[in-house]
């Protein structure tokens, strides 16, 4: 399997990617919301980096999973924080790891029971294979090729590191 | 426990079991009493409906967990609270709600209850939320309604009312903390008739509570309530002293049948909670009523509105606590599979 760069290392090269790209898609003041747990630490990291004005936005979005009559009620579900309004605005969407996109489709689900935004752009730490849906990430730190078995998953928030298994 | 209000109901309950309410994982299936649940369950139960009290206070007060499922409540005696709250914590769930008004069902055209259930069967009902003046009258539908479905109890005679019992203690804990061990907790007025006082004590034993007090007139206690774990006083001057928490029950005339009481006057002189009494508490003492309230009964008006009154809050959350127990049994089919990003 191919090496994992430090979580440090790509969130680096998240910021200055996602920078790049509002600069290129001329959007100023967006409203960055990260998924809990890992995508909500990534969020926070890349919040600082950035130094964006609006503060940082947060979902859970254990009550909008598809899997929910499989899987059962998860009791420790963390509340969503998300500014009164996102109607018209730009939102950046941040998870740890993309895989099958189930998560991206619940999380945007949930977005829009609470307005229209404007855009929504994804940000993922590590797209690994395996997608299920047609759900893509705009800003990429890793991807990687990993077999249907393997799993990986970010510990943190200090230190963030990923553990395969 | 042994009293007359569950004994006159042995017929009912017949040879049907008792312990359906967990499926074989374990998990909530029915809910039905919580005496003999454990203490980790119930704190689960507190613990999910944190989650939704956290929904409950959003702007978009809705989540699509439970859409497509279908939810009839059967309330056979009147309710207002309870079946309200039902109700809306079924829609913040997204599940379709059947209110089926029994006073002008079939039930009133002679139709037995088997076949009003098996009717609601007919139309894919989910779950049942069935309130019932027959102690027992729950568990007696969980036993013969067919296997996928939930059964709620939302109060069955002077049984057992188990959400109520669990929102009281999700009020507790909201206001007191966790750790039920350190707490005095005083049941004031009618339990001999009150669903409500004995799942509160079933629920507070088992969440290890410190020092759980009865306070009432002989005629107005069960018989050997002793038995449950908790300190019985029939003074209430004594009764509260230092207690943390105050739970004032309705005396519920419609159930007494023969001479319990001199008169409400008298009741009110010797066992309401006047602010004179309550300064006998600690000083930030919780007062609580499962309502509805009647001033001047149980309560005097300044306390019931006073700062110390969360009377209002139990209230609100009982959406939370019903959406939590509705969330678990609906949604059980559950192994431990790992969450798929």
């Amino acid at each position: 399997m191919e090496e994992i760069a430090k979580p440090e290392i790509l969130l680096d090269k998240l910021a200055e990617q996602l920078k790049t790209l509002l600069t290129d898609r001329s959007i100023d003041q967006p409203v960055m919301v990260g998924i809990h747990t890992g995508g909500a630490w990534i969020a926070n990291a890349l919040h600082q980096k950035l130094s964006f004005e609006e503060p940082l936005a947060t979902l859970d979005i254990s009550f909008y999973r598809d899997d929910f009559s499989r899987i059962g009620m998860n009791p420790q579900v963390k509340p969503s924080k998300l500014p009164p309004q996102i109607d018209d605005r730009h939102i950046i969407l941040v998870d740890d790891v993309l895989h099958t996109g189930r998560t991206i489709r619940a999380a945007m689900n949930e977005l829009f029971d609470y307005g229209r935004p404007a855009s929504i752009t994804l940000v993922c730490l590590v797209e690994r294979s395996g997608r299920e849906i047609p759900i893509q990430a705009d800003v990429v730190g890793q991807h990687l090729h990993l077999d249907k078995k393997q799993h990986i998953k970010l510990t943190g928030p200090t230190p963030l590191e990923f553990v395969v298994a | 426990m042994v009293n007359k209000a569950t004994r006159a109901t042995d017929t009912l309950i017949g040879h049907d079991t008792w312990n359906i309410q967990l499926d074989k994982n374990g998990q909530l299936k029915h809910f039905l009493t919580i005496e003999g649940l454990s203490t980790e369950l119930l704190t689960s139960i507190l613990d999910t409906a944190e989650s939704f009290a956290n929904i409950n206070e959003q702007s978009v007060k809705k989540v699509p967990l439970l859409r497509g499922k279908t939810i009839a409540n059967l309330f056979f005696e009147a309710s207002t609270r309870t079946r309200n709250t039902f109700e809306l914590a079924a829609k913040r769930l997204s599940a379709d709600v059947l209110n089926v008004n029994i006073s002008t069902s079939a039930t009133s055209k002679g139709e037995t209850l088997m076949d009003t259930l098996q009717n609601l069967q007919a139309m894919q009902c989910d779950m049942f939320v069935v309130r019932h003046n027959a102690s027992g009258a729950a568990h007696y539908i969980a036993n013969r309604v067919a296997p996928g479905i939930s059964v709620i109890n939302a109060g069955d005679g002077s049984h057992s009312h188990p959400t109520q019992g669990m929102l009281d203690m999700f009020t507790i804990r909201r206001n007191k903390g966790a750790d039920f061990g350190s707490l005095r907790v005083a049941i004031v007025g009618d339990v001999l008739h009150s669903r409500v006082a004995r799942s509160q004590i079933h629920a507070l034993n088992i969440l290890n509570t410190g020092n759980v007090r009865v306070i009432a007139p002989k005629t107005l206690l069960p018989t050997g309530i002793e038995d449950m774990g908790v300190e019985v006083f029939n003074n209430m001057e004594e009764g509260i002293r230092d207690a943390d928490v105050i739970i004032m029950l309705r005396l519920q005339k419609e159930r007494m049948q023969g001479a319990l009481l001199p008169s409400e006057q008298e009741f009110y002189q010797m066992y309401g909670l006047t602010e004179k009494r309550l300064s006998l508490a600690k000083d930030d003492a919780i007062v609580m009523h499962p309502g509805p309230i009647n001033r001047g009964v149980e309560i005097e008006s300044s306390v019931a509105d006073g700062p110390q009154s969360v009377i209002l809050d139990q209230v609100t959350y009982g959406i939370s606590v019903r959406m939590a127990v509705m969330s678990m049994a609906l949604g059980r089919e559950a192994g431990t599979s790992e969450v798929e990003k």
